[in-house]
């Protein structure tokens, strides 16, 4: 970030002390530090780690973006890069894994297997998507994504933390007050078990116990509506275009929540916690005020 | 002698860092800049110096044979007769072909007579599976769909912006020509036209129809051919030739345009909202 | 054996396959019948007797070499399981192909490990796969799945949570176009299926405690006295599956004493993405992009095999025309190709994973990049070329490697393509591999860390049926493209790359060796695409159909990949259950079964050597757990 960026305020300065002070926000600061220092695990899954390592070699080299150096201990990483297909055996060790990240923690979710399950979806050891058990933040599709693509993704990923606030709780967990929980580490059973469906997978072992017919896991009638693309472009209104611009430099990434409902549980019950220590502070000064 | 293999593995790297200054001193200040034609020299195989890419400032640019997730060909806006139609005929083959099954297509059917028409009604990619093998457009006998070169597409949120429909996928023919040049011509060369073969075949006929100028039965024999296409295709994937049934085709997407303008509306009142937030 | 002046001596003294299968039928008639199913072959041994007819097999016939076992279920064709064995002589020629049925219920057959010990981590995965119990195997788990999965998924009969349909293509996708994510359908979002009677209270995670139960390890650890009287434990050590020099997803629990390994057991399936049973529901044609993702450094070895095996089951038909002699030059050079860049890969890891941390591999993977950047301009993908097709390829060569500007602040490049292979063969490659050698080969450093640890002996080499520079570094000259010369490698003019003493520093050796001569092969390779510029790679001049018809048998394609004997066992149903899909698909992976004697090569070594040991093995995961 240059002295310009970093003097984009909305307070005024002096004249003569334009050069001589730099005036910023907390949160520029902040994500500032972040976005360029961000570490990535050194974790490989798949095919996609080949052109993880091949982005961080020599050609592609990542570093130039702060994404310094790759670091084998969770203790010590910002980034998770999700490079490869998810299984069920190893879900596992990345929930733990993840779980041991310091905050602030972004995941990237890295070809269309860590996506969405790739073309390995339909397999019996295979977890569609990385999101379906912990919060991705950017999502880079290809098979594998060509280092270029991959880039693209993590410059991305910088400007979405360009873009988060302190001053907005809710904006990201750890910018709240109180610590994020740690996810549920899945259990492997006869199938892999998330903790969090618990309730779920007890009522479905009710109903087949009770012969209720037409119960089963492959058969539910309902079938939610997809949101495809371009759908997608005309509900979000403040993307003006589709989001295949060819400038790496005009982002125009419609900025999403992830389609984690128990996140947006704990983001909604820190936005009232917030909201009151808000209401308790108001009250206070009024209350000095008065006095 | 204990210390050589040390001094030697220092000497490799010595060299290379001398090395990677060959390039700075060759080139200059120009080194990154776009008009100098030097950024083939150094990718290329004679280069010595570091090879480094200073993406996003400069890219690689992909070979034309380069395949990432798929697109369709439309016609060129100005195309005297054909403006803005698919070149897809929606026979299924690449959706055959596809080894995830990432492809869905849903055939067209013309609304009065329910028979199938040569255009795709909906045509979606989920480029969560998709694993860019290049079978859909290496098998497509319509040329109509290719791998595209763009290869940007990170998102924030999957489940909006990973399943490509026929809007999202659809690109200009002009762009598949700018892309890949040589390929394009290539085809045209199998093809026999630069145009689509269907719209070729209709010329023709229409040629040879005016010279005998006895007008054809002309409902009919424009969907002729691909009726008969996807006939055979069916027969040969085990169903029956009739013309495919209409409720499977039509109902449930127009259920989606209904859908599609409650989420519209939806996304207004939510603008409208966060406008109102911010204004107070 | 197609031509014998290659073959060492001793294989004109010995029988022929042919008369092997003789002399097993007249002196073994109650146990041996042959197998005269439509497309099959070699013999079919009665269960009972398997044991001490394996033993002929392998002291009295000389077929030392167990390369592939594997399982099949035939159900609706005779409702039985059966394993399949593919032995080879080390000394070269074809397989001697031996099988033994059982009853799916029942489903039992003695274990071949005490006459191949290669035989065992094949049969673990028979049992986790197909469920099939080997008597007499000493550690029958789980090997890829977790212990206390539900049933063998790839019977036939055991339907994932995703199951859509039996055979590709699904119906959903045309004309009725259904779109949807296969997690709508699954009322748990994800590919998850419980058994109705599923017991949440008492549910425990066993895959752990099974993994130590292997090792001999039970909750108490010894109390061992030392010689000074010290009472010492012994340590279990977990490395993996996130380890940095795992190579992927792969764990390795050890036991160690002080630092030194006392005993090692390789955990896999990490990355088990379940090629066969997605393999059994593709057709022919699918499964090339997704051999691809077996061994994702070398994917147009993986390529190559499995054409190989299609395409001999289709030259069993009627309508077959082999690939032209410019195909077949073509896919030399791609392998021979893939190869350097193997052998690079595995050099410059291997050298991460015994101190020198990622500088050579940073000068290794440069060269890498220039070779992607001909793939990608020939094939379409840097990594997943898909290349080859039955009978031919995607394409020719293109006369330029040109790329198009597309994107803002895109940079061109544009050279000839020939010319751009001749530098590249002729001085890159060679320049690279002389500056490997001089930095490495005579390095101190290098000689300390490698020079007698990880030692497999030739024997064992042998019987545990290691393959690759594994097998070549402990002096066995084993090269399939000399031992059963496949595609144009009979006429090229290369050397077998062996080293004697079966050490890391050997198997390091015998990379470099065999790097030359992949250099050389380019060589010989250049004149030849120069000869038949402007030749079709298709036999009739036309692409091959997307949906070619294979004829009922079985095949067995083997290539030398750059990690070792990749071989496909394809089973193709022919008339009944189908036509253009494989009704079994399984893939002899070198990187797991070279993964056998690694507790073997470790015990005694210190634990840093372990990951140098497993470097020198060069596995990837990708193909170990498939």
């Amino acid at each position: 970030m240059n002295l310009q960026e970093l003097n984009q305020s909305e307070f005024p300065v002096p004249a003569e002390l334009e050069n001589n002070i730099a005036i910023t926000s907390l949160s520029q600061l902040y994500n500032w530090g972040r976005r360029n220092s961000m570490w990535p695990m050194l974790f490989g899954l798949a095919c996609c780690a080949i052109e993880m390592i091949a982005t961080a070699a020599s050609r592609f080299d990542f570093s130039r973006f702060g994404f310094e150096v790759m670091r084998a201990t969770p203790r010590q990483a910002d980034l998770m890069i999700v490079s490869g297909t998810v299984t069920k055996k190893m879900v596992v060790p990345i929930v733990r894994l993840y779980n041991q990240m310091p905050e602030p923690k972004y995941v990237l979710a890295m070809g269309a297997c860590a996506s969405g399950g790739g073309p390995f979806k339909e397999g019996y050891n295979v977890v569609s998507g990385m999101d379906k058990f912990l919060p991705v933040d950017v999502y880079v599709p290809g098979c594998p994504p060509t280092p270029q693509a991959l880039l693209y993704g993590m410059i991305a990923l910088q400007r979405k933390i360009d873009g988060q606030s302190i001053a907005n709780g809710d904006d990201v967990p750890w910018y709240g007050v109180s610590s994020a929980e740690p996810t549920p580490v899945p259990v492997l059973g006869p199938d892999i078990i998330d903790p969090r469906q618990m309730d779920m997978i007890r009522r479905q072992a009710e109903a087949a116990a009770s012969d209720m017919a037409g119960i089963g896991a492959r058969e539910l009638p309902a079938m939610t509506q997809v949101v495809t693309a371009t759908a997608a472009v005309e509900a979000t209104v403040d993307a003006a275009a589709e989001p295949v611009s060819t400038d790496a430099l005009s982002f125009v990434l419609p900025a999403g929540g992830t389609p984690w409902a128990e996140a947006e549980d704990i983001r909604e019950k820190r936005r009232q916690r917030a909201l009151a220590r808000k209401a308790v502070r108001a009250s206070r000064r009024a209350a000095t005020e008065e006095g | 002698m204990y210390g050589t293999g040390l001094a030697k593995g220092l000497m490799l790297t010595l060299r290379h860092f001398v090395e990677s200054y060959v390039d700075d001193i060759r080139y200059g200040f120009r080194k990154y800049h776009h008009s100098t034609d030097n950024f083939g020299i150094r990718q290329g195989t004679q280069t010595k110096g570091v090879i480094t890419v200073q993406y996003p400032d400069e890219k690689v640019a992909v070979p034309e044979r380069f395949r990432f997730v798929p697109f369709l060909i439309v016609e060129d806006e100005d195309h005297p007769t054909r403006a803005g139609k698919d070149w897809c005929t929606s026979c299924g083959i690449c959706a055959k072909v596809c080894p995830p099954q990432c492809i869905w297509i849903v055939r067209g059917n013309d609304p009065n007579t329910g028979r199938p028409v040569p255009e795709p009604e909906a045509f979606f990619i989920d480029i969560d599976i998709c694993m860019n093998c290049g079978y859909c457009a290496e098998y497509c006998p319509f040329d109509a769909i290719k791998m595209d070169h763009d290869y940007e597409l990170a998102s924030y949120d999957r489940t909006t912006h990973h399943i490509h429909d026929k809007e999202r996928l659809s690109k200009p023919n002009s762009y598949w020509r700018s892309i890949a040049p040589t390929r394009a011509y290539e085809e045209m060369l199998a093809r026999g036209t630069w145009e689509h073969k269907d719209a070729a075949k209709e010329a023709r006929r229409g040629a040879a129809a005016s010279r005998a100028s006895a007008p054809p039965p002309a409902a009919e024999r424009p969907a002729a051919p691909q009726a008969q296409a996807a006939a055979s295709e069916a027969s040969a994937s085990g169903e029956t030739a009739a013309p495919a049934p209409a409720a499977e085709g039509a109902t449930p997407w127009t259920e989606d345009e209904a859908k599609r303008e409650e989420r519209r509306r939806k996304a207004l009142e939510r603008k409208a909202r966060r406008a109102a937030k911010r204004g107070s | 054996m197609d031509n014998p002046a290659l073959a060492p001596e001793r294989q004109l003294d010995t029988t022929t396959v042919d008369e092997a299968i003789g002399y097993l039928r007249s002196e073994h008639a109650d146990a041996v019948s042959l197998d005269d199913r439509d497309g099959y072959q070699g013999i079919i041994i009665g269960s009972g007797r398997l044991l001490e007819v394996a033993r002929v097999i392998r002291d009295d016939l000389g077929f030392d070499y167990l390369s592939s076992a594997t399982a099949v279920d035939y159900l609706g064709a005779g409702d039985h399981l059966e394993m399949v064995y593919h032995a080879y002589r080390t000394s070269g020629g074809g397989a001697l192909v031996f099988k033994a049925q059982t009853d799916r219920e029942k489903a039992e057959i003695p274990s071949l490990v005490s006459v191949w010990r290669g035989a065992d981590f094949q049969e673990r995965e028979a049992w986790d796969l197909m469920g099939i119990k080997f008597p007499g195997h000493h550690n029958l788990q789980r090997i890829l799945m977790w212990e206390g999965f539900q049933g063998h998924p790839l019977r036939k009969d055991w339907r994932e949570a995703y199951y859509e349909e039996e055979q590709k293509p699904f119906d959903s996708r045309w004309p009725g176009g259904h779109v949807h994510r296969a997690e709508e359908k699954n009322i748990f979002g994800k590919n998850v299926s419980y058994p109705p009677d599923i017991d949440l209270g008492r549910l425990m995670d066993t895959s752990e405690s099974a993994v130590y139960q292997s090792l001999g390890l039970g909750v108490d650890v010894e109390r061992i006295m030392d010689k000074d009287g010290f009472e010492t434990n012994e340590l279990v050590v977990n490395m993996g599956p996130h380890h940095p020099s795992t190579h992927g997803v792969f764990r390795m629990v050890l036991t160690v004493d002080g630092e030194t390994v006392t005993s090692l057991e390789p955990v896999m399936g990490y990355l088990h993405r379940n090629h066969e049973k997605i393999g059994e529901r593709n057709t022919y044609l699918h499964n090339i992009p997704f051999t691809d993702r077996l061994d994702y450094i070398s994917s147009m070895g993986n390529n190559h095999g499995y054409v190989l095996a299609v395409e001999q089951l289709m030259s069993l038909g009627r309508k077959y025309n082999p690939p032209t002699y410019r195909s077949e030059a073509l896919r030399v050079m791609m392998v021979e190709l893939s190869r350097i860049v193997n052998h690079l890969w595995a050099i410059g890891f291997w050298l991460n994973d015994i101190g020198a941390f990622f500088t050579p591999v940073l000068y290794f993977v440069q060269e890498r990049e220039r070779i992607l950047d001909f793939f990608e301009a020939v094939a379409g993908s840097r990594m997943m070329c898909n290349y080859m097709r039955f009978g031919g390829l995607f394409g020719d060569l293109p006369a330029r490697i040109k790329s198009v500007s597309n994107l803002t602040n895109d940079r061109v490049r544009d050279y000839n393509t020939i010319q751009f292979l001749t530098e590249m063969i002729n001085e890159r490659i060679p320049r690279t591999i002389d500056d490997l050698e001089r930095l490495l080969t005579q390095n101190e450093i290098l000689i300390e860390r490698s020079v007698g640890v990880g030692v497999l002996s030739r024997d064992d080499a042998i019987n545990y049926s290691a393959a690759g520079p594994l097998l070549r570094g402990s002096g066995v000259a084993y090269d399939i493209r000399r031992a059963e010369p496949y595609s144009i490698y009979p006429e090229l003019d290369f050397d077998i790359a062996v080293e004697e003493e079966g050490d890391m520093y050997a198997r390091y050796r015998v990379r470099v060796a065999e790097m030359r001569e992949s250099v050389r092969i380019l060589k010989q390779i250049l004149p030849r695409l120069e000869a038949t510029a402007g030749e079709s790679i298709w036999a009739d001049g036309k692409p091959g159909a997307y949906a070619p018809r294979v004829p009922h048998g079985e095949a067995y394609g083997r290539v030398e990949n750059g990690k070792g004997e990749l071989g496909y066992y394809v089973v193709s149903a022919g008339g009944w259950g189908g036509s253009s899909n494989p009704w079994r698909y399984h893939v002899r992976a070198p990187s797991f079964i070279n993964l056998t004697p690694m507790g073997i090569m470790s015990r005694g070594h210190k634990v840093a050597d372990i990951v140098g040991i497993l470097g020198s093995i060069d596995i990837v995961l990708g193909e170990t757990d498939r």
